[in-house]
This record gives structure tokens, sequence and C-alpha cells, in this order.
């Protein structure tokens, strides 16, 4: 009992709150989580630590920022012009997202409800081979070899009409992901595979019914399986329909050592039509051809054309009916809601040393004996750690990341960059996980400290389990060693900053300087929060085992 | 012998000393090793060239990765070597013991800068044999246009040496910082975030102008010492980007003197 008391009245003088550890010899976990704050707050180092781990987060991202700007020139002697003035019109899907909408459409108006069918003999085409190669404006097919790019599309498409950005739904062969059903740019679904040629023809079927779109795939003309359908609200009673082909920018990634060189170029592609069949009502009763979205931003060769001999049709496109993404292929200069956030890196190293410090402190000064004695029970003063750093860390990563992109995004725009836009919730998803991110990364690095009990250890272990395997994944590793890189290590935790999502049915360079990590977003942060608690756990053990 | 030459012997003496007689160090170096070796290996194992397409890879770069991660090993080294005395209050005794501020710390980076080339030499001697004895497995033949990596090569030598003054600078740019900050742990974050925050910028910046400015003059163009193929496409002449390393670890170690001569312990 006299032991007790004696307990409890050192812990109330540490406390300074002497009443409420009246009844108890030994603190809550909320006494403790005060004490650790006041320990936190009162070191000015610690603090001023983390008003600079905000301040590089956002001064350098808003740098990295500022720094983005596009120029073109309006008529080839005009002014050169810089920033917003050149940046492109970008048209808008129905779901809002920015999209490419160009293709060669052969159409004919649509009254009520009715069926289009058609049979693909053939998908040919021509690409770019590198970088710079085709782009003469007086013949974009200079330089070009054979040969089909993987989403070459030709098929058949009914839309609300030929502007761009409208909405829509087709069936469609392509290069090489044989038959597939898409609508509305986003959306995809896989039919019959293989490639078409006369020995094998597709035939492709789309049925309208009030907002419904059917889409039907056949290797014969007599069986037929549906491949998906369409809802696609507020279509007009009078709708356009008929074939269209299209093709995207050839893309390849040529990897080596230090890095990887992007090839992009456009492609063209030609497809030929026959046994075209329309049920309902077509009062056109014949076929228009329209190069839509074909103007000088359309990131294909801006040829397109069709002639019919007899009840066969070649047409011939180029551009592309999909999502934009970041990158090179995107055919316009473009930037996302997390782009700003590149000085997150140096913030998190600033973060790290605090947060290091805040435990290995207590072994350098002697303090954890004064500690441990206070709370014999060791597994909370961990804790109570872990939640103070943890929560200065998110409060410093959230107001941080929330000014780096109020700061930074106006910037990239004012430098002729497309923002992609994201909804208001994977808008908060960015900024909030990126706060989790640090808060995790701090609660890491505590444990580590709590290890290693010496803070230069604890600092670069955790430095170099966080910043530097993204760091060989941006600069020397070869991309597909990246993306394991990108999936096995704390650096994986990066993934919450992901905004936009990756359309397999859209080839691009997918890196993660475009944004791009091999796990989803919360699968990555996962990851993170898997080492942090392996960390805590190790720590928890240790710190019970060892003598102070 | 001049008093300045019998002063810095002596304070060179004393340094080692205390490097060899305790036990933090030696892990350090076996440290410095076993990762250089461990990451560099790891590289090699993920890198292959699959028969019929050309692999631009410069297989030298490739058989030093290590280096990249050896060298926060190398800065912990350097770091703890100055920051400790700091910690335990032994700084003032040496000071006491040796009053020439300057030399003291020359004779703790000399110690700790030649301790990390050392370490460095065996690494980078390993990776090369790790090239020898991998690379080969890998589709990196000579048939193909990639003779075995060899230290008689003049310019996988340049690379070898290179690589070895690289982490040696590292060691005398940390000593620096950790002299000029004096706490291990703000040390060794300042020294990591001047060698991989510059890279990840660098990466982000879209403006070319900026993007080369960063990739010349941060202390990780040394790293450019290197390649040993395609020198034109270098942000930097190899040699260049050792220096520009130099004049990094010159600024700190000038910057560390100064501040240790005007204050107090």
């Amino acid at each position: 009992m006299t032991s007790d008391m004696a307990t409890s009245s050192t812990t109330g003088g540490l406390l300074g709150r002497p009443g409420a550890v009246a009844g108890a010899s030994r603190p809550r976990l909320g006494q403790l989580v005060r004490s650790e704050w006041v320990k936190f707050w009162s070191v000015r180092g610690w603090v001023i630590g983390m008003i600079v781990a905000a301040l590089l987060t956002v001064l350098l991202g808003v740098f990295a920022a500022g720094n983005a700007s596009i120029g073109c020139q309006t008529s080839p002697n005009g002014p050169r012009l810089t920033g917003k003035a050149c940046t492109p019109p970008v048209p808008l899907g129905p779901g809002g997202e920015p999209v490419t909408d160009s293709f060669y459409f052969v159409r004919q108006p649509l009254a009520g409800n009715g069926s289009i069918t058609v049979r693909v003999t053939s998908l040919t085409g021509v690409h770019a081979t590198g970088n710079g190669q085709a782009q003469a404006a007086q013949n974009p097919l200079a330089g070009m070899t054979k040969g089909v790019v993987p989403w070459s599309k030709a098929g058949i498409l009914i839309a609300t009409g030929t502007r761009v950005g409208s909405a829509y739904a087709a069936m469609l062969v392509t290069g090489s992901h044989g038959v597939r059903m898409q609508y509305n740019y986003t959306h995809d679904a896989a039919g019959l595979p293989g490639t078409v040629s006369a020995a094998a023809p597709r035939w492709l079927r789309l049925t309208r019914s009030g907002d419904l779109i059917t889409g039907y795939d056949s290797a014969d003309g007599k069986h037929w399986t549906v491949v998906g359908t369409a809802r696609l609200t507020g279509l007009p009673s009078t709708v356009q329909a008929g074939m269209f082909v299209t093709s995207p920018l050839y893309t390849h990634m040529q990897p080596f050592f230090g890095g990887s060189s992007a090839q992009v170029g456009p492609s063209q592609a030609t497809g030929v039509f026959d046994r075209v069949s329309l049920r309902g009502t077509w009062p056109a009763a014949s076929w228009t051809g329209d190069n839509v979205g074909g103007g000088k931003y359309s990131p294909g060769t801006g040829i397109g054309g069709f002639h019919r001999v007899g009840v066969s049709f070649t047409v011939t496109g180029s551009g592309d009916i999909a999502p934009i993404v970041p990158g090179a292929a995107a055919g316009v200069p473009t930037t996302t809601f997390e782009q700003p956030l590149a000085g997150v890196f140096a913030g998190l190293i600033a973060i790290v040393v605090v947060a290091a410090m805040f435990m290995t402190a207590e072994y350098r000064r002697g303090l954890i004996r004064v500690t441990l004695a206070a709370s014999p029970r060791r597994g909370r003063v961990l804790a109570a750690k872990a939640v103070v750093v943890g929560l200065a860390a998110f409060v410093v990563g959230l107001v941080a990341s929330t000014f780096a992109i109020w700061l930074g995004l106006p910037r990239e725009q004012n430098g002729g960059l497309v923002l992609l836009p994201v909804r208001l919730l994977t808008e908060a998803r960015v900024i909030v996980g990126t706060a989790a991110l640090v808060a995790v990364t701090a609660v890491l690095a505590v444990a580590l400290g709590a290890i290693l009990r010496r803070s230069a250890a604890a600092v670069t272990a955790a430095i170099v389990v966080i910043v530097l395997p993204y760091l060989l994944s941006v600069t020397v590793l070869p991309a597909s060693v990246a993306a394991w890189v990108l999936r096995l290590t704390p650096a994986a935790g990066f993934a919450i900053e992901q905004s936009i999502p990756r359309y397999p049915q859209v080839d691009s360079i997918y890196s993660p300087v475009g944004g791009y990590y091999p796990l989803p977003a919360w699968a990555g942060f996962a990851v993170l929060c898997g080492y942090a608690t392996v960390a805590l756990v190790v720590a928890l053990v240790l710190i019970r085992r060892r003598d102070a | 012998m001049s008093g300045t030459a019998l002063a810095l012997r002596a304070a060179l003496r004393a340094e080692w000393t205390k490097q060899r007689t305790i036990t933090g160090p030696a892990w350090l170096l076996m440290a410095v090793i076993a990762f250089t070796v461990a990451i560099s290996v790891a590289a090699m194992a993920a890198t292959g060239c699959p028969a019929g397409i050309s692999c631009p890879v410069d297989t030298t770069r490739l058989s030093l990765t290590g280096v990249q991660f050896g060298q926060a090993v190398v800065a912990i080294l350097a770091v703890l070597a100055v920051c400790n005395e700091y910690s335990t209050g032994m700084i003032r005794m040496t000071l006491a013991a040796m009053p020439r501020r300057s030399v003291v710390l020359a004779a703790k980076t000399c110690v700790s800068s030649g301790l990390a080339v050392a370490a460095s030499a065996v690494a980078v001697v390993a990776c090369v044999l790790a090239a020898r004895l991998m690379l080969p497995d890998h589709g990196f033949t000579a048939a193909r246009g990639f003779p075995l990596t060899s230290l008689a090569d003049p310019g996988t030598l340049r690379a070898a040496i290179g690589s070895v003054l690289y982490l040696g600078l590292i060691a005398l740019l940390s000593a620096g910082v950790a002299a000029i900050v004096r706490d291990p742990a703000v040390a060794i974050g300042a020294v990591l975030a001047l060698l991989y925050v510059f890279p990840v910028v660098a990466a982000f910046v879209g403006n070319p102008l900026w993007h080369n400015r960063i990739e010349r003059y941060s202390p990780m163009a040394g790293l450019n010492i290197q390649a040993t193929t395609g020198l034109h496409g270098l942000p930097i002449t190899p040699w260049a980007g050792l220096g520009v390393l130099a004049a990094w670890a010159g600024a700190a170690i000038l910057g560390g003197g100064l501040v240790l001569k005007v204050r107090d312990a």
C-alpha cells in the first residue's frame, strides 16, 4: 500500500493532475497521451521540425507545379504564346470527365427503337514508330510503318449526336483485344477474343430500346451472344447510328537502366464492313461521313474517309473514343489533382526526424527510466507516443497537402495544363489520405526509434524504407521491377495519392511520376499500415523485454 | 615537423582510437558492404535481357545500384563520428585536449571518410565480381554486345573508382552537415534530404530548364560517374558530376569548421 501511494504521487506530479490519479496507482492511456503531448509541444526543435515539414511540402510542391508550362503558336508566323493561352479545348464526356472523341463516323439518323447489324472482315492500319516522326503537317503519314495498334477500333456506334463528348454505345473489333462493347468513354466489356480477318470475320449488332442499348457479337451471323447493355439516360428519340473507325496513339515504352523512353506517335486504321442490316425507322436512307472531332487537337493523323463498293464499306479513321489519361498518350498536356504533392517526400523526411527523435531522445537522456517508472505499463507509453506523433503528423500533413494543392493547381493550370477533374470524394481521399500517409510514416518512425534506440539509425531506416524505394522506382529501376518495389515496400502507401483510375482500354505510359501506382489506393495504404503495425509489435516486444 | 602537422597526427591517432575501440563503426562498415552488394545483386537479379530485343542497359551502372543505398549507411557512419561526442558531452573533453578545433574536425572527417573509402572499395569490387558472375546468365553476353564486366575496361574502372570516391565524398558531406547541426537525427535527415529529395522533385518538374538544373547541381549528380554508356545523354559529364558533389562536401566541411570555431561546444 505504501509503495502504491508513492507511485501515485510520482505520477501525479509528473502529469500535473494529481486529482485524476488519486484512485489509481497507474496512469490511464488518456493521461499518458496528455503527458506525451506536453513533452512534444514543449520541445522547441520538434515544433520547428513540424513547421519545416509543412513548409517543405508546400514550397517544393508549388515550385514543381509552377514549373509546368507549355508553349504554342497559333499560326506559323504568329507570336509564340505560353501558358493558359495554349490550353487546348477538351471535350467532357457524359460523366464530366475529359475525353478524347475523334473518329470517322459513317452514319444515318435512327428514329425510335431499332437495330444495326454489320459484319467486319478486316482491320488494318499504320502507325508512327517513334517520337516526333510523322508529325509533319504536310504529310502526317510519312515515316509510318504498317501495323494495327492494340486498341484500334472498327465497329458500330449509336450516339446522341456528332458533337464531341456525346453519350454513346458501341460494339467494336480491336487490333488485339478482341470484340468489345464500350459506352460513355469509361465503360468496357469483352466479347469474342481473337483478331478479325476475312477468314474469321466478326458480326456485331446494337439494338436500341428506349434508353437501353444492347450489344451482341457473333462469329457466324447466326449464333448471337449478348456482350453487354448500356443505359444512356436521356437518349433522344432520334439518334445517330452507323459504322466508325478510329485508332489511338501508338505508345511504346523502351525501358533501359536509368529510366525509360516513351515513344508516342499517331496511328490510323482502316476497317472493312459488309452485310449491313438495319431494323426500325431510318429516315435518311443514305449514309453520311463525318470526321468527328478531327480538328487540330485530335491525337490522330486527322485523316478520315469512307468509300462504298456495292455492299462493302471501307472506312478509315484516326483518333480515339476514350477517357483522357495522364501522360504522353493523352495527346494533350495534362495534370492531376495530386501533382502538387511532389514536396510530400521532403516533408516526410522532416516528420520522420521529429518522430524518431521523440522516441530516441528518451533513451539518449535517460528520461526513459523516469517515464517507465511513472508508467510501468510500457506498451501504453509506446501507444501514447504513437498517438501523439501520429495526430500531430496527421494535422501537419492535412494542412500542408491542402495548401500545396490549393496553391499549386492554379499554377499548373496557368501553365497551360489540362486538369483532369475528379469527384469531390476522390479529392478528399487524396488530401486526407496524404495526411494519413504522413501520420502512419511518423508512427513507423516512432516504432523504429523504439526498436533501434539510436536516432541516426532510426531516421535512416525510416527514410530508406519509404523514400528510397520510390526514388529508385522513378529513376533507375526498369518498369517491371519498379512495379514490384512499389507493391512490396512501405512506399506502396503513396498509392493513396492516385486520383485517376487506370483504364485497361487505354494504352498509355502508366508510371508513378504520371500518377499511377501498381496497387489500388487503399491496398497500397494497407501495405504501409502493415509495416507500421509489424514495427509497433516488434517495438512493443522489445520495449517490454529489454532493460531501459 | 611543424606544429599543425604534429597536432593533426595526434588528432588523427586519437580519432582512430575512438573509432577502432567502439563496436558501432565496425558494424556500420560491414553494413555498408552488405547493403551495397545486396541491393546491387537484387537489381541485377531483377534485370534481364530476353532474347530477340535490344537492351540499352549500362551493365556497369546496374551492378553499382547498391551505392545509392550504401550511401545512407556511410552517412550514418560519418554523422555519428561527429555527433556522438555531442550526445555524451565528450566533445568538451576532446576540445579541451585539442583546442585547435579545425584540426579536430579535419581528423574526424579524415578518419570517417577513410573508413568509408575502405569499405566502399571492398563493396565496389564485390559488385563488379557479382556482375561478372550474374549478368551473362541474364542475357547480357559478349555476343550481344555486353562484354564481361571488368576493371580492365577504362569505363568500368572509372565507374568503380568514382563510386568509391563518391562514397568518400558523401562521408565528408555528412560530417560537415553533422558539425553544423550537431544532433545526429537532424544531421542524418538533412543529409538524406539533400541526397534523395532533389531527384524526386526533378522527376516532377516539367520545365526542362529547371529539371536539367536540378540534375546537374544536386549532390547526387556525382552518381553520373557510374555511367559507362550513353555519356552524351548525361545531364553532366561523369567527372564534373563528381566535382559538383565535391563542391557540396567542401561547402559543408567549411561551414562545419566555421561553426565549430565560433560556437561554444
